[in-house]
């Protein structure tokens, strides 16, 4: 104390005032452009994931029959060329003699007679299929056997194109970019409880109990994650639940070893031994000294984490283990887009790329975090 | 030496006893069973199917037959896989796999040693930087990604590879499924080799080897990589584990014959005896492969002694 003293006593007073930890790293990941970056395709990502499903125009289980594996495109469907088809098997079940179908931008007219008088309901065939809307008679000849019926064609656009089933691919990835970050969320946060509080405690309590604790972790460590895979497969079969446990079960194993030694360390720190010596239980020591002290590496390795949890999730739904129909994932998108790439590779693609630049955006802030927190390890 | 690898093997039996104990009697306390069906069979039939592979028995004398059968190696039949033992199934499945994941694993450290001294060498350089950039790209997008990107470029719309299939050393059939369980091994091993090789190149005894005016290739093979693929050798014996008992993805998106389809499709079936061969393969590679780890140690650095 004294010597600190005699120190400030000799230097000018420091012109700033000081800067927290936090302040000092922000700082330092502003100067990381590659990081700074991530961080905005990130919020991107959130926002997308967040409102991106109640904003697009399908929903991402609704199938579309006309539209089942076309290709991503700016236009919307159906294409001009198409439409009198489409317009012919619409009135398919209406028995009538189907005259010209002209296009007219985005309205249709369709001539029609029969042999007996046309009922002026007969344009709700037309109506009833998801493309065709207002529909009506504009002209009806004298003996009301041929009627020209006009219809407002709906353009649907399908921006990424639609997958086997002619759902829409954009609204699917959307939802799997809220399911990704949801258990990257979720699964990382249950890592990070079991791992904090495991390791916490055996740091702190030490002997024989730290020793039974660690060696309990080493033996799962040793195990390889397909074995977790499989009794867990066998327990929970085709769940959600089993990602959350199976994610949880391994990545814990990390936080728990990270914490305990920074616990080892502090524990005989002045402060601890001071609120000791106050009279402050274990479990207030614990929860006011040792765990908040540990944040700083916990939060590096919890922002490594994230990707690694979605990276799991994708693959054991790629496996078919994972996230079930309807709802969907990245994994089960990649994993339908390796079916049909030939010929349809924009099938894999969008979801590849959607994979990719999130697990790209996650490990770039990471290790910019890391260097922002931790200026020793660069 | 051999004493050595000899202790350390007797070592792994109690913990592979362990192991199969565990899986043992996890999987019988798990719901469901092999037999089970979309249609309820009859409980007669129900009946004759579980004594005649031993279900009805209370779980105590399966698991005493399960490990009686196992020490004269047998590790019983299949209950989905009819008519198949289980040592049969993994017996052709297994030589595939090793085939693949070995030479992954030979692709994976020679690339990723030769990246690795190369940018360690040209430290800060352009080329550093792009082995980093590649480094990172493997280690960052997923062999589930890669696996059908590269069939969609090379089979599909070059048309200069089979998509999938498998033929017993065909390097045709080889090339794609062993790149792509490659990749994130050259990325990590490329890592941990130019850390490790720019401490090496800093050492007393590269200095040493300067001063006496060898060539640069000469001290970095002999010299500096000895000492520099330390890291890389711990963090093979694992991924050696894995790549070895099979890539699920790889083999499935490949359409590969080996073990892989038997862990998700074993677990998923109830087929407690393929569960519990898998499970052993898995858990026998890994402690054979840290056993190696441990022994390429001492050969690598003289003063690691086992005695």
């Amino acid at each position: 104390m004294t010597d600190q003293t005699a120190l400030s006593l000799d230097q000018e007073a420091p012109a700033r005032p000081s800067r927290s930890l936090w302040a000092t790293a922000f700082m330092r990941l502003k100067r990381n452009a590659l990081a700074m970056i991530s961080l905005a395709v990130l919020v991107l990502y959130v926002i997308a994931g967040i409102i991106g499903p109640e904003v697009t125009n399908h929903h991402y289980a609704e199938v579309y029959p006309e539209f089942v594996k076309v290709p991503a495109s700016l236009e919307g469907y159906p294409r001009a060329d198409e439409i009198p088809d489409l317009a012919e098997s619409a009135l398919a079940r209406a028995r009538l003699d189907l005259g010209q179908i002209t296009v007219d931008g985005d309205t249709i007219r369709v001539e029609a007679s029969s042999s007996r008088e046309i009922d002026p309901r007969v344009t709700r065939y037309l109506d009833r299929s998801d493309l065709f809307s207002n529909s009506r008679i504009a002209e009806t000849s004298a003996d009301g056997t041929s009627v020209v019926m006009e219809s407002d064609v709906e353009r649907l656009h399908f921006y990424f194109g639609t997958d086997a089933n002619g759902r829409d691919l954009l609204a699917r990835t959307l939802i799997s970019v809220r399911v990704s970050l949801m258990i990257g969320a979720l699964a990382t946060g249950v890592a990070l409880i079991i791992g904090v509080l495991y390791g916490a405690t055996a740091g702190f309590i030490g002997g024989r109990v730290d020793n039974l604790m660690m060696r309990i972790v080493d033996v799962l460590y040793s195990l390889p994650f397909i074995f977790f895979v499989i009794l867990l497969v066998v327990f929970f079969g085709r769940n959600v639940v089993l990602m959350f446990i199976a994610v949880g079960a391994v990545e814990w194993l990390d936080m728990a070893r990270i914490v305990r030694g920074q616990t080892l360390s502090l524990k005989n720190r002045e402060f601890v031994q001071a609120a000791e010596a106050l009279g402050v239980r274990s479990s207030g020591i614990l929860k006011r000294h040792i765990i908040p002290n540990t944040l700083g590496p916990v939060i590096i390795y919890m922002t490594l984490l994230i990707p690694k949890v979605i990276l799991l999730e994708s693959f054991l739904s790629f496996l078919g283990l994972g996230v079930q129909e309807p709802l969907t994932s990245l994994g089960v998108l990649i994993s339908e887009g390796a079916k049909n790439m030939r010929g349809d590779a924009y099938m894999l693609f969008f979801p590849a790329a959607t994979l990719t630049l999130l697990l790209f955006a996650l490990n770039f802030l990471g290790d910019g975090l890391r260097d922002a927190l931790d200026p020793k390890d660069r | 030496m051999l004493s050595y690898a000899l202790k350390r093997l007797l070592g792994a039996v109690p913990t592979l006893f362990f192991i199969i104990t565990a899986a043992f009697f996890l999987m019988r306390v798990a719901p469901g069973g092999p037999f089970d069906q979309e249609r309820t069979l009859e409980p007669s039939v129900m009946a004759n199917l579980n004594a005649t592979f031993g279900l009805d028995e209370p779980l105590h004398v399966q698991y005493w037959m399960y490990l009686k059968n196992l020490a004269q190696g047998d590790m019983g039949p299949s209950f989905v896989y009819r008519d198949f033992k289980v040592h049969e199934l993994l017996g052709s499945g297994l030589p595939v796999s090793i085939q693949l994941g070995l030479s992954a694993l030979v692709l994976a450290f020679v690339v990723g040693a030769m990246l690795g001294c190369i940018a360690a060498l040209r430290q800060n350089s352009w080329v550093d930087y792009l082995v980093i950039s590649v480094a990172t790209f493997g280690i960052t997008v997923p062999n589930f990604v890669v696996a059908p990107v590269l069939a969609l470029i090379f089979a599909i719309w070059l048309n200069l590879l089979p998509a999938g299939g498998w033929e017993n050393w065909s390097l045709q059939h080889m090339l794609l499924p062993v790149v792509t369980l490659a990749l994130p091994q050259v990325a990590v091993i490329a890592r941990l080799i130019r850390g490790a090789m720019i401490e090496a190149l800093r050492s007393d005894h590269v200095r040493t080897a300067r001063a006496y005016g060898l060539p640069t290739r000469r001290i970095v093979v002999y010299h500096a990589l000895r000492a520099a693929s330390l890291p890389a050798v711990t963090y093979l014996g694992p991924a050696a584990a894995a790549l070895l008992t099979g890539s699920i993805v790889v083999e499935q998106i490949f359409g590969i014959p080996g073990i892989g389809r038997y862990f998700v499709q074993g677990a998923l079936n109830r087929d407690y005896t393929l569960v519990m061969g898998t499970v052993i393969i898995v858990a026998v590679f890994v402690v054979l492969f840290n056993l190696l780890v441990d022994l390429a140690y001492a050969a690598l650095d003289p003063r690691v002694r086992y005695d």
